[in-house]
């Protein structure tokens, strides 16, 4: 069923509207309820995929779900449609106003309502794409003061690999954030790349998240066979940044092995034709984020490689 | 005055090399740094820092700035932004005032509030010019975070009509205001009623209050700048926050800095397509208005005025 989350008038004529599709299994219901959210940033679209083909598999199997589960394809309908990031006509990152504040302005309202909404689910799954600049592989990112709660979910999601990270506090704002603060364990997915779909990564996640209701007693329907992520933390991320301007070419594909000091790419000049950098990996690893848009500025993160494992699943690499 | 370029943002081979200007008075003690735009619509963030600049290099001229202490005016680090007409870092939208206190290391404006910071650090006072993420006038006041370091009573000497204390919120952690206090630095944020349009009158309020400021301090000698306003204290969250119900056109009445009446109707939201009016917005306390929304049109449930609550004329 198709609900209302909050709606508020727009200046002319329209309403903003954030929608769920709240859909109840006719299995035995064992009351558990799980959210799969994405569209907090406009420019990000590979949730928008995970939700269609979600939507479509539960239909289908209505009989075979116990309990509920609650989507909310477009957290960010205006940034969506209109290829934009943050809230239009704000500049406001909208993943940064979390929890939410009723009595100062209508996007912060608005924020709180889609966080009491989801407040009290069983498992919230937050699913976000990197933006523009960067591909990332399929990976669930987990704030280290959460770890405990969230690791037996994050093992059956079929994501790559789970990095636990030191808790910033710019985090603090996040829905992710909150709602672990509040009690909801939530997940948050990165995969792909802003303004595109990668469908291969969108169906590794739903595998992911079929499995991960079959362990909550949530389905009994089909099942694909599921692998273990790489758990790491900060201490085995390798970061590459650009020390000059210029456009980016890359040496190497995504998601592959490097050794130590290999190279990664190039910053170049178009204009003289001079190769201005090139850049090394600073340790041996796999490298799990990727520059995708050329043009770089000094500090432009290029790439990221993940260098150590000190997962209890077996899995290594 | 030394000008002297503090550091350069590598922008080659699509930009030419953007520096960023400092303008130093008086000794050499790292004394007070007053920090201008570091967002791309901050043009009268940057024109209050220039008109302050040309005011001291006249003092100095007058042998009024002490020898002793050194005085640091950046009159902006968003030319990057402003020359394009973006309020953030334009290539990823990011905030150099989310970024402090910069990782040298980092991305972009990671890098760039790293530099900023180099420069600011230490200083025994610290000046921001600031502005509201939503459009609209304030009156001018200065506004302290309370991290726990913060001397509220030094927010008296600028001057200024309000001392506002605002409770810090996670994301304000990474604001140059907040670094400044962790680093020992007593910090002020100074806001004047515009941001994207140059206002005359409230950049000459903020520009005395700071002098002001400084010759409380004993960085000016006899600057003769008197005492200012009376200034009245007010915790952030005691103001009165008045939304809307409807969205429409909005037509304020009040204007910031009038008293109201508890029921005075102080807005009209109008109907887009019949100007027939939908909401009369009223006061729902009596006091000053301290902010007022600027909008043509706006959504419901938006944040259209502050009020400053009291009876008399002193608040």
């Amino acid at each position: 069923m198709i609900k209302d989350v909050v709606s508020l008038g727009l200046p002319v004529g329209e309403e903003l509207i954030i929608r769920k599709n709240s859909i109840k299994g006719t299995g035995k219901d064992n009351g558990k309820r799980i959210c799969i959210v994405t569209g907090t940033h406009g420019d990000e679209l590979e949730g928008q995929y995970v939700t269609w083909k979600l939507n479509r598999i539960l239909k289908k199997n209505i009989d075979k779900l116990h309990g509920t589960v609650d989507i909310y394809p477009a957290n960010n309908p205006l940034g969506i449609s209109t290829i934009y990031r943050g809230i239009p006509g704000y500049d406001l990152d909208m993943n940064r106003m979390f929890p939410g504040n009723a009595h100062t302005t209508e996007f912060d309202y608005v924020v709180k309502r889609i966080y009491e909404d989801i407040c009290g689910a069983d498992l919230c799954v937050d699913i976000h794409a990197s933006n523009i600049f960067l591909r990332e592989i399929p990976q669930i990112r987990i704030n280290e003061i959460s770890t405990e709660v969230l690791i037996p979910f994050a093992k059956t999601m079929n994501m790559d690999f789970v990095w636990i990270h030191s808790s910033a506090t710019v985090l603090q704002s996040t829905l992710a954030y909150s709602l672990n603060e509040a009690g909801t364990p939530t997940l948050v997915v990165e995969m792909g790349v802003g303004m595109r779909i990668t469908q291969d990564y969108g169906n590794q996640l739903i595998d992911g998240l079929l499995a991960t209701m079959k362990k909550m007693g949530m389905w009994e329907g089909e099942e694909a066979p599921t692998k273990p992520p790489i758990i790491s933390t900060d201490g085995h991320v390798g970061f590459v940044n650009a020390d000059s301007s210029g456009l980016f070419l890359p040496y190497i594909k995504h998601g592959k092995r490097v050794r130590k000091k290999e190279l990664i790419g190039a910053v170049v000049d178009p204009l003289d034709g001079a190769v201005k950098e090139e850049l090394e990996s600073p340790i041996n690893g796999f490298v799990f984020t990727l520059r995708e848009y050329p043009v770089v500025y000094d500090g432009s993160l290029i790439a990221r490689v993940l260098g150590g494992s000190n997962n209890d699943t077996g899995s290594t690499f | 005055m030394i000008q002297e370029v503090l550091f350069e943002t590598d922008a080659l081979p699509y930009r030419q090399k953007i520096p960023v200007y400092g303008f130093r008075f008086g000794g050499e003690e790292k004394t007070i740094a007053i920090m201008g735009a570091m967002r791309g619509d901050e043009f009268q963030q940057m024109y209050i820092c220039a008109k302050l600049v040309r005011r001291l290099k006249e003092l100095e001229e007058k042998g009024v700035i002490s020898n002793r202490y050194g005085i640091q005016v950046i009159p902006t680090a968003s030319q990057f932004s402003m020359n394009v007409g973006k309020r953030f870092w334009p290539v990823d939208n990011t905030d150099i005032n989310r970024m402090f206190p910069g990782y040298d290391e980092g991305e972009t404006t990671q890098r760039l509030a790293a530099n900023i910071f180099k420069v600011l650090r230490g200083h025994r006072y610290g000046i921001q010019l600031a502005s509201f993420y939503i459009p609209g006038e304030f009156l001018p006041h200065v506004r302290l975070m309370n991290t726990g370091y913060t001397k509220p009573d030094d927010g008296y000497l600028f001057g200024l009509p309000y001392l506002v204390m605002r409770t810090p919120k996670p994301y304000d952690t990474t604001t140059l205001n907040y670094n400044w206090q962790v680093f020992e630095t007593d910090a002020f944020s100074v806001y004047t009623k515009a941001t994207d349009k140059l206002d005359e009158e409230s950049a000459k309020i903020a520009v005395e209050s700071i002098l002001r400021f400084m010759e409380k301090k004993n960085i000016l000698k006899q600057a003769d700048m008197g005492d200012g306003a009376d200034t009245a204290f007010i915790p952030e969250n005691e103001m009165s926050n008045i939304q809307t119900s409807t969205s429409g056109l909005f037509r304020p009445r009040a204007k910031a800095g009038d008293m109201i009446n508890e029921n005075d109707e102080i807005a009209e939201i109008i109907c887009p397509y019949t100007a027939e009016v939908k909401e009369v917005i009223k006061a729902q306390c009596s006091g000053r208005v301290f902010f007022v929304r600027h909008a043509e049109a706006i959504m419901e449930h938006d944040l259209v005025y502050r009020i400053v609550p009291g009876q008399s004329d002193d608040i």
